[in-house]
C-alpha cells in the first residue's frame, strides 16, 4: 500500500523542496520505489534541486488535461533507482490543477509506488490545498523563527480540517514535524528558539532535525540532492530522518553544539 | 550607579520572547479553528451594532459557535458597562 506524504509549511523558503527531494532520495535509496510530485504551478523547482530540468518535456498539468501519459511526464531520476519525478508546469495558470485530476493521477501511481512524496507550494491557496488533500501523513517542514512557526501552526489547523481524510471522519493525516535551518551555537546563545519550544508550541510529534549547514546550498548548487552527500550533517540528518519514517527508532543528531577539535580551531573548521 | 545597573541587568534572551509571543498567537489561532470564515466579521458588525445603542469596549464581546450533532449554538457574550 502506497504512503502519500506531503511536505508542506505554510511558510516560503523554510526547506520545502529541498526537504522532499532529500526524503524521497533517501527512501529510493533504501529501495522503496518512490515519487516526487512538484505541486508548486508556476513557480516549479523540485526539478532544479532534483538535477534534471533539462530532461523536462511533459508535466503535472499535461497530464491532468490529457496531453500526456503519466508514464510520458514522469522522470527517472539518473542517480538512484526507484526514483521518478513529476515536474510541475511552468507557464499554466493554478486553476489548471483539478481536484479530479490530482485525484486520477495519485490512484495510477498508488498501483506501482511505495511511497508519493507530495511537494507543497508555500502559502494556502489551492495548490498547497491540493497537495495535502489525498494525504496519508504530513510532514511539517519549520525553521526555528517566529513566523515560520506560526504558520506551520496554521498548516496544522488546515490538515486536520481541508483534507479527505478530515472530510470523511476516518483516520486522520499523520503529522510529523520536521526542523530544518537549526543553529545549535544560536539556541545556546539564547537567540534561537530550541527544539523543544518548537515541539511544545506546536505539539507534533518531532520526526527529525536538520542543521542549518553549508552542505545544503553546495547540493542544489549541483542538483544533487543532499542525502547523496553522506559524509555532511544534513545530509546524515535526512538519511535519519528517512529511517524514523520506516519505522526505525533513532536518537537525534545534531542538536548540540559540537566541540571544536584542535585541528579544526587551527584551520577554522566550517560545517560542513 | 545607573551604568553598572544597566550592564548587569540580565537582557532577557530573544528566544524566550519568541516562544512567548508564540505560545500567545498559537493559542489564539487554535481558539478560531474551525470556525466558519466569516467568523471575525460577524463578531466586529455585531459590535458595531451594539455599539449604536451601548458604548462597549472591544475585548467585552465574546462570540463562540459549538456544533452538537445536528445543530449549532452561536453563543454571543456582551459585558455591559454599569449604567
Amino acid at each position: 500500500m502506497a504512503r502519500i506524504i506531503v511536505v508542506t509549511s505554510g511558510k516560503g523558503g523554510v526547506g520545502k523542496t529541498t526537504s522532499a527531494a532529500a526524503i524521497s532520495t533517501g527512501l529510493a535509496l533504501r529501495g522503496k520505489k518512490t515519487v516526487v510530485i512538484d505541486f508548486d504551478v508556476g513557480l516549479r523547482n523540485l526539478d532544479l534541486i532534483m538535477g534534471c530540468e533539462r530532461r523536462v518535456v511533459y508535466d503535472l498539468v499535461n497530464v491532468i488535461q490529457g496531453e500526456a501519459g503519466l508514464n510520458q511526464a514522469l522522470i527517472r531520476d539518473k542517480r538512484v533507482e526507484n526514483l521518478f519525478i513529476l515536474p510541475a508546469s511552468q507557464t499554466r495558470d493554478k486553476d489548471a490543477l483539478t481536484q479530479e485530476g490530482v485525484a486520477e493521477i495519485l490512484e495510477k501511481l498508488k498501483e506501482d509506488f511505495d511511497f508519493i512524496i507530495c511537494d507543497s507550494p508555500a502559502g494556502i491557496e489551492r495548490g498547497a490545498q491540493l497537495a495535502m488533500y489525498f494525504a496519508d501523513e504530513a510532514i511539517v517542514v519549520t525553521n526555528p523563527e517566529v513566523s515560520s512557526v506560526r504558520d506551520s501552526d496554521r498548516i496544522l489547523g488546515l490538515l486536520a480540517s481541508k483534507t479527505q481524510r478530515a472530510e470523511r471522519g476516518g483516520d486522520p493525516i499523520k503529522e510529523h514535524l520536521l526542523i530544518t535551518r537549526y543553529n545549535p551555537e544560536r539556541v545556546t546563545t539564547g537567540d534561537m528558539l530550541t527544539l523543544e519550544d518548537i515541539r511544545e508550541i506546536l505539539s507534533v510529534h518531532l520526526l527529525g532535525l536538520i542543521p542549518e549547514s553549508e552542505a545544503v546550498l553546495r547540493a542544489s548548487n549541483q542538483g544533487v540532492p543532499v542525502t547523496h552527500d553522506a559524509s555532511s550533517d544534513a545530509g546524515q540528518a535526512y538519511s535519519d530522518t528517512v529511517s524514523r519514517l520506516l519505522g526505525e527508532e533513532l536518537p537525534l543528531r545534531f542538536h548540540e553544539v559540537q566541540r571544536k577539535g584542535l585541528l579544526s580551531r587551527m584551520f577554522g573548521g566550517s560545517r560542513r | 550607579m545607573k551604568l553598572l545597573e544597566f550592564l548587569k541587568r540580565e537582557r532577557k534572551k530573544s528566544a524566550s520572547v519568541a516562544k512567548e509571543r508564540l505560545q500567545i498567537i498559537v493559542a489564539h489561532q487554535r481558539s478560531q479553528r474551525g470556525q466558519p470564515d466569516y467568523m471575525p466579521l460577524l463578531e466586529r458588525e455585531l459590535l458595531e451594532v451594539i455599539r449604536r445603542y451601548v458604548h462597549v469596549d472591544d475585548n467585552a464581546i465574546q462570540i463562540s459557535l459549538d456544533s452538537e450533532d445536528n445543530c449549532s449554538v452561536l453563543e454571543l457574550n456582551v459585558t455591559l458597562p454599569k449604567s
